[in-house]
């Protein structure tokens, strides 16, 4: 970049950039509905820096980003200073101007578009009269692709890219506007192993060429690889900063909610291995060899079943084989040693299989409506009065139990799931599953975009339902959480278990056994 | 709109309920410090919503009275507006099931112009004319049921298939009267149209008001307080989550689509009753306009998932208010169309400006 702040030769990050932040927040509240949702925040990002945000879901992150890109304006009172100076922000244009670009988890890119035409959005080339200059784009923006490696060229329709290809073609477009402050918000939450490496290695790329990255994550291992600086909010508060060195994981999360985490995650049920009764046993089950090749594996009463795997490896597709989700080519599933079919959702729910998507927003939640009628779905045809007429008081009582023991927070059951922060929303969907009572709970991902208080809440109700009895089946990619509350964990590749730790007899389940086993090593 | 972002305030008091291992029951109870709304606020605001449009109503109807001479709020116009409001109305709850699904009906004008063919000639039918009803109908009920299984089960797009069967089914209400109005002078339930039920000596009320209270109140019943009514809102709100909620999607559909075509084909009873006359081509033209535009201004999200009946009664009052009024006033036919158009764009713009002012301040 042109006009940075930073001397790029001798860049160290060990000692990042002293002198003026390129971008300072002081004293920033936000209020809305008369509720605080940030008050008195500050934040400083130097150029060449790579600043991690954290902070519980709701503790004011997102606004915070949001005041930074112009979608809100701040109360007044607080300042913002661009190399020290104060800007007024007070749409996304003046954000823009001041060089600050937001990449979000969702992206913003016209997916029937080319790649030139979706970096000169809003800013295209034109000849006199109007004609649109596809050719000066393309040749213009080339060189921002090729200095972030791009696998592919200005041509190249938008749709036809990878999530990750996507991230890249909106930090070109972030460059290309000549932005030198990067927030990039939870980047890597639909991104495979391999594509995380990659768009680590251009973050640091980025950090060498003198620009200002605030990076949001819930991830540990992520902030350990890229942070030169922790910033963190809690409760819409400013709870402090941690430099390269202090960063570690109690300290952030001792920051983050407050107080010590002693028992982070809960394993006190002990499935009956002496006397083992198997819940569910499935047989070379599989979709034709598409995405499942045949799997056999079965699962103990009161046991909690890890299915770890890279991406990819076929572990939802056969989650949703065993759901009816999908159709099973072939293959046999025993419920409590019956031979059952399972011809649709529908009829896996009726035999006490339940299943909890990986995707809560797009597949499982109903957002707008209340928290009570979508914990009641499930069951408001069995509680049905006269098979027809909605049990409201009963369904009410459902709800206000499920509050309870779940521990959501929210004002009541009336409010719409989509109000809640992701934590909630998740126990919702789970007590959803729970009312009907199932035997066989398989959870997808069931700590996704998670608070780490709520993460610690939903392992202890994992373990209280292991210890009632019921057949666990724990899809996870965070490695650390399948070793820390499964008994027994299999390993799927490509479509085939390929391995299985734990369990009497077994390896011990660790990150580096399990992984040697989805990577196609054999584990020394 | 109620802002979906997780991050919006949650001040989720850590000491009182996220203990990892510690009190237990004390949740429900604790302070909840801005997560969402109280259950106050919650039910304020549904109420409000579905109130929605109703001062625009009242304003409307006031408006008319002191401007049109008052002649607009006394008795007998105001059972004229029942009536003319009570075809539009019985159509568009059948609308309002099927929007909610976040489908849409365009064939309900020509499936009531062929039910009220049917019912005509059954009427005739030399065994006597107890089987016009019924006829009528079964017609609509069939056609209803033949668009919602291509929507269903032929996965086709709801505007493709009521746009094909708008077209059709106009070609067979001409096709049955082969181009010609039927007329019976002697129609055996021409009491619906013409006759009210007496509340007491000298003020009655029309069947076709009392037809169309009914089905607003069942659509009701069958929304708000049945298993059917919940699966109705979880189809249009999120499909891929119903059918993983073991919802048998086509289903519900096939019946929200089977009830617009039977509330067509009770609209054709209703019509024909008046008239003693059914008429293919012109009977019912653009009634479907009238109900959607009743479900829209009744503030039903034409997405699905979210709408209350209620809104669709007061949109359907708002259409044949307007309409009533106009004429009042003495506005030319032209210009109604005109004015009708602009209200409804107008007042659905400040709904729209109404809700997010409310999630802002």
């Amino acid at each position: 970049m042109d006009n940075t702040t930073v001397d790029q030769g001798n860049y160290d990050p060990a000692n990042p950039a002293p002198g003026v932040p390129a971008i300072e927040m002081r004293g920033i509240s936000k209020t809305f509905t008369g509720v605080k949702a940030l008050r008195d925040v500050r934040l400083k990002a130097w150029g060449g820096e790579i600043m991690a945000l954290m902070g519980e879901n709701g503790a004011g992150k997102s606004t915070l980003m949001k005041i930074l890109s112009g979608a809100h304006r701040a109360d007044a009172g607080g300042e913002i200073l661009i190399d020290g100076n104060p800007i007024v922000i007070d749409g996304p244009q003046s954000a823009r101007r001041a060089g600050i670009a937001i990449i979000y988890q969702e992206l913003a890119l016209a997916p029937n578009l080319t790649v030139a035409e979706n970096i000169y959005l809003g800013d295209e080339i034109s000849h006199a009269g109007g004609r649109i200059d596809r050719r000066a784009m393309e040749t213009s923006c080339a060189p921002v692709l090729e200095r972030l490696g791009a696998p592919f060229g200005p041509r190249a329709l938008v749709g036809t890219l990878s999530i990750a290809e996507q991230q890249m073609v909106e930090i070109a477009r972030a460059l290309h506007g000549k932005s030198r402050i990067l927030v990039l918000d939870e980047p890597t939450t639909a991104l495979s192993s391999r594509e995380t490496d990659r768009l680590f290695r251009l973050v640091k790329q980025l950090r060498t060429e003198g620009i200002a990255i605030i990076y949001i994550s819930h991830r540990m291992a992520e902030v350990y690889e890229l942070a030169d600086r922790v910033t963190v909010l809690r409760d819409g508060s400013y709870a402090g900063d941690l430099g390269k060195r202090d960063i570690n994981a109690e300290a952030i999360v001792r920051m983050m909610v407050g107080r010590d985490l002693s028992s982070f995650y809960t394993k006190e049920h002990d499935p009956d291995v002496v006397h083992p009764h198997l819940v569910l046993e499935v047989d070379g089950l599989t979709d034709g060899g598409r995405r499942v090749k045949p799997c056999s594996f079965s699962i103990n009463r009161g046991e909690v079943l890890g299915l770890a795997g890279l991406v990819g490896a076929g572990r939802t597709e056969l989650a949703r084989l065993i759901f009816g989700a999908d159709r099973a080519t072939g293959g046999t599933i025993r419920l409590d040693g019956v031979p059952v079919t399972v011809s649709g959702p529908a009829e896996a729910l009726e035999r006490g299989i339940a299943y909890l998507t990986e995707d809560r927003k797009a597949l499982g939640l109903f957002l707008d409506m209340s928290c009570g009628a979508n914990i009641n779905l499930g069951v408001i045809a069995r509680d049905a009065k006269g098979g027809m007429a909605l049990d409201l008081k009963r369904a009410a009582q459902r709800a206000t139990d499920a509050f309870r023991s779940l521990r959501v927070r929210a004002a009541s059951p009336l409010v719409t799931v989509g109000s809640l922060s992701g934590g909630n929303q998740q126990k919702i969907l789970l007590a959803r599953l729970l009312e009907t009572g199932p035997k066989v709970l398989i959870l997808d991902e069931p700590t996704r975009g998670v608070d780490v208080g709520a993460k610690s809440e939903i392992y202890r109700i994992i373990d209280e339902l292991a210890r009632k009895g019921i057949a666990i089946l724990v899809i996870s990619s965070e490695l650390p959480e399948i070793v820390g509350i499964c008994d027994r964990v299999l390993v799927m590749r490509e479509g085939a278990i390929v391995g299985s730790v734990g369990g009497a007899g077994g390896e011990a389940i660790t990150q580096q056994n399990i992984m040697a086993h989805a990577a196609g090593m054999e584990a020394a | 709109m109620q802002p979906i972002d997780s991050d919006v305030p949650t001040k989720a008091v850590p000491t009182a309920a996220s203990g990892v291992s510690t009190s237990s029951a004390a949740t429900a109870e604790a302070p909840f410090g801005g997560a969402g709304l109280s259950a106050r606020q919650v039910r304020l605001r549904s109420t409000l919503q579905a109130a929605g449009m109703l001062p625009v109503l009242i304003l409307l109807a006031i408006g008319f009275h002191l401007f049109g001479g008052h002649r607009f709020l006394t008795g007998q116009n105001l059972s004229i507006v029942a009536q003319q409001a009570s075809i539009n109305c019985v159509l568009a709850a059948g609308m309002t099931f099927v929007i909610l699904t976040g489908g849409i009906d365009l064939s309900v004008g020509s499936i009531l112009a062929a039910s009220a063919m049917g019912a005509l000639i059954a009427s005739l039918w030399s065994i006597g004319g107890g089987f016009a009803v019924p006829v009528c109908l079964l017609i609509g009920l069939v056609i209803g049921g033949l668009n919602g299984g291509l929507i269903a089960y032929g996965k086709l797009p709801p505007f493709i298939v009521t746009l094909g069967s708008l077209t059709a089914v106009r070609g067979l209400a001409r096709l049955m009267g082969a181009d010609n109005t039927i007329f019976n002078p002697n129609l055996s339930y021409a009491w619906i149209g013409n006759d009210g039920l007496t509340i007491f000596p000298g003020v009655a009320i029309p069947w076709l008001a009392i037809i169309a209270v009914a089905v607003i109140l069942v659509s009701w019943y069958v929304l708000k307080r049945t298993v059917l009514g919940v699966r109705i809102y979880a189809v249009g709100g999120n499909p891929a989550a119903a059918r993983l909620s073991g919802i048998n999607v086509p289903l519900i559909l096939m019946f929200v689509y089977s009830l617009s075509g039977l509330l067509a084909g009770l609209g054709g009873v209703m019509s024909s009753a008046r008239l003693y006359a059914a008429n293919g081509l012109q009977l019912g033209q653009s009634y479907e306009l009238d109900a959607i535009a009743a479900v829209i201004l009744g503030g039903t999200s034409f997405v699905g998932g979210i709408g209350s009946i209620w809104g669709t009664l007061i949109g359907a009052l708002i259409i044949a208010v307007l309409s009533n009024g106009l004429i009042l006033l003495g506005v030319s036919d032209i210009w109604q169309f005109i004015v009708k158009g602009l209200v409804i764009i107008g007042a659905v713009a400040l709904d729209r400006f109404r809700q997010q002012g409310g999630a802002r301040t």
